[in-house]
């Protein structure tokens, strides 16, 4: 059996700071959160760090993570739902050595949640913080590849052409066929990206009883949803959002209510249903 | 069950010896050390320096034996290593006209004081494969003159700007300098932000766009004013003592171009600048620099900006290789839960259509 330790390849760990970002870096970024609390779902700039793990793979999660854990906390990583997935893992990896934190795959347990595409089904309660990392900040972006155009829309509230790429879609559609990263209105004033988790997921954004952190390392924007925020997914009054739902029930627990995986199980593509939340399947079984 | 690109720390930990085993090949070859890199494939160094804003010859080597030779991997590794540094301050501005220049050549004058200097260059090669590099031998010095120390090297652009012909260079922003790796970028952004960024900027990309304004995507009739590659000191105002200190001597690559410019309501017709420099010897990349950030000047002199090079939020927010580089290769990273969500709507909108289809195929029967 070969040895399985990861090997510690990097300078030594002694050289780093606690959580590896150093203490000012650390109150850049609080400050940048704070600010970003303060006005929900608006896109708060900061000077986002080079980190060791790769640009679009988590990097302002990590680095919102990074100013916010303390020894006392314990965090959760999920990429697609699921604890064990291979970026996750890694994740989860290198905050347990640079923070020495106790991890766990509870979401009632966890006091952080860094999460990619998706937001827990267990619904989540007061104190706990729920870090999203973000590709593409700008809820605009897609139509207005200019951000010193997508800046001024904000300003002005200036959300038209968001209504129209929706009306458009309902056009050539029938229905708004826009499934993940769905754009959300906060608090009635900015248009937010919620990053790309699937549209299942928006109504548990609204009024929830924690803090939401969104970061985004290679666009360096933080934004956030305070607890008890309204989040309304945006709509028609002759098309109301709706949510995606399956026919089949989750073939290891049962579940009818939770977001489902497909997997092509063998040649002939016979297909089998899973919950994506790995924790949430596992603790109904 | 079988779920892809799942898996627990095993899997990583074996991945990763399997990494540094490539990393080493052939146990039977010897392996490289950090010197080898450094000054046999010196070239490398100097672009990982550069684009990794760093210098520092061994960290660079390091990086590129740790990247098994994937210079832009290397310049990840070297930046996040950077990142964690603390900052004591920024040197005073480099003077090359100070630079002990070991080449220096412009194409605007035939000879210019101070000579044409030609040093070691690939320009003038023949690119036939050497094959007796296959075997390894020893190699004659080659004759050099001494260098001089003491002579300054006057600019080209400064005798050109003493007839103002050629545009003055900025006026010396006496601000604390801005620092793109501590502060995000916000656009429009200065010409020394524009230019930090261009410095860290991927050739490849400096280079593609530098071309594409020869080829008439935002031409700006460039000639090269001065190339010079030497040893420039750097001094520094430690606050203790305050007055300036060198502090150390580093390579660098400087491109002085010099560009046409039909004048316009205020200004005369006479002769604009773009700026390149590079750490060590990078003659591609402070060239294709130089032209880019002519381009990018556009507004500034009054100029239609109608080509990519010319578009200052396009070239910047795409000139960094490691944040594209993440970003096109998280695509490996799993998205089956949007996917999922995505095959949901496709199904719906598919099984609509067919009824759509039936309906029309029926009524069309009816009649």
């Amino acid at each position: 059996m070969p040895d399985t330790t990861i090997q510690d390849t990097s300078p030594q760990d002694g050289a780093y700071n606690y959580g590896y970002l150093d203490e000012q870096t650390k109150r850049m970024i609080r400050r940048a959160i704070l600010k970003a609390v303060a006005v929900p779902g608006y896109q708060v700039p900061f000077g986002g760090r080079e980190m060791p793990l790769p640009y679009g793979w988590g990097t302002g999660g990590i680095q919102v993570t990074a100013a916010i854990i303390g020894r006392e906390d314990t965090l959760k990583v999920i990429d697609q739902g699921a604890d064990d997935t291979t970026n996750a893992v890694s994740i989860r990896r290198f905050f347990a050595r640079v923070a020495q934190v106790a991890t766990t795959t509870h979401t009632a347990e966890a006091t952080i949640i860094q999460t990619r595409h998706r937001v827990p089904e267990t619904p989540l309660t007061d104190g706990q913080i729920l870090v999203f990392q973000v590709p593409i900040p700008e809820p605009l972006r897609m139509l207005e590849p200019r951000e010193t155009e997508t800046r001024t829309l904000h300003a002005l509230s200036e959300y038209g052409v968001m209504q129209v790429s929706l009306y458009e879609s309902i056009a050539r559609h029938g229905r708004i066929a826009k499934t993940y990263n769905y754009p959300v209105m906060v608090n009635g004033r900015y248009i937010m990206s919620p990053s790309p988790i699937p549209k299942f997921d928006n109504p548990k954004l609204d009024r929830s009883p924690a803090l939401q952190l969104y970061g985004a390392g290679r666009e360096k924007r933080i934004y956030a949803v305070p607890p008890h925020t309204p989040v309304k997914s945006l709509d028609f009054d002759d098309h109301p959002f709706e949510i995606e739902t399956w026919t089949e029930s989750c073939a290891l627990c049962g579940s009818t209510e939770s977001f489902l995986d497909e997997m092509i199980v063998d040649d002939t593509g016979k297909r089998l249903f899973v919950c994506s939340d790995t924790d949430y399947c596992e603790s109904r079984r | 069950m079988y779920v892809a690109v799942k898996g627990g720390e095993t899997t990583i930990a074996h991945s990763l010896d399997l990494l540094a085993d490539k990393r080493r090949g052939d146990r039977d070859v010897a392996e490289l050390s950090l010197e080898q890199i450094d000054q046999q494939l010196g070239l490398a160094v100097d672009r990982v320096m550069t684009e990794g804003s760093c210098y520092d010859r061994s960290l660079a080597a390091l990086a590129i034996k740790q990247a098994r030779g994937d210079l832009i991997e290397a310049i990840f590794l070297l930046r996040a290593y950077r990142t964690t540094l603390p900052r004591f301050g920024a040197s005073e501005p480099l003077d090359t006209t100070r630079m002990v220049a070991e080449r220096r050549i412009s194409s605007t004058f035939k000879d210019v004081p101070g000579g044409q200097v030609l040093g070691p260059t690939y320009d003038y090669t023949h690119r036939l494969l050497d094959f007796s590099l296959a075997a390894s031998g020893e190699r004659p010095e080659a004759p050099t003159a001494p260098a001089d120390a003491t002579h300054a090297l006057p600019r080209v652009g400064d005798i050109l700007q003493r007839d103002g012909l050629l545009e003055p260079p900025p006026s010396r922003d006496d601000g604390e300098a801005r620092d793109l790796t501590r502060e995000p970028l916000v656009l429009p952004a200065s010409r020394p932000l524009r230019l930090q960024n261009l410095a860290r900027g991927d050739e490849g990309f400096l280079l593609a766009l530098g071309y594409s304004t020869q080829r008439g995507y935002g031409n700006n009739h460039p000639f090269v004013g001065e190339i010079r590659y030497g040893h420039v000191p750097v001094s520094f105002v430690p606050e203790e003592l305050g007055f300036a200190i060198e502090i150390g001597e580093i390579e660098v690559t400087e491109c002085d171009m010099v560009n046409q410019f039909v004048g316009s309501h205020d200004v005369p017709p006479q002769f604009t600048r773009g700026y390149g420099l590079a750490f060590g010897h990078a003659e591609r990349k402070a060239m294709a620099m130089a032209l880019v950030d002519r381009a990018l000047r556009a507004d500034e002199l009054g100029e239609a900006a109608t080509s990519p090079a010319q578009d200052e939020e396009f070239v910047l927010a795409h000139s960094d290789n490691v944040e594209g580089s993440g970003f096109v290769q998280h695509l490996k990273l799993p998205h089956y839960v949007d996917f999922q969500s995505e095959l949901v709507v496709v199904r719906m909108l598919r099984t609509e259509a067919e009824q759509r289809r039936e309906q029309a195929a029926l009524a069309q029967a009816a009649e």
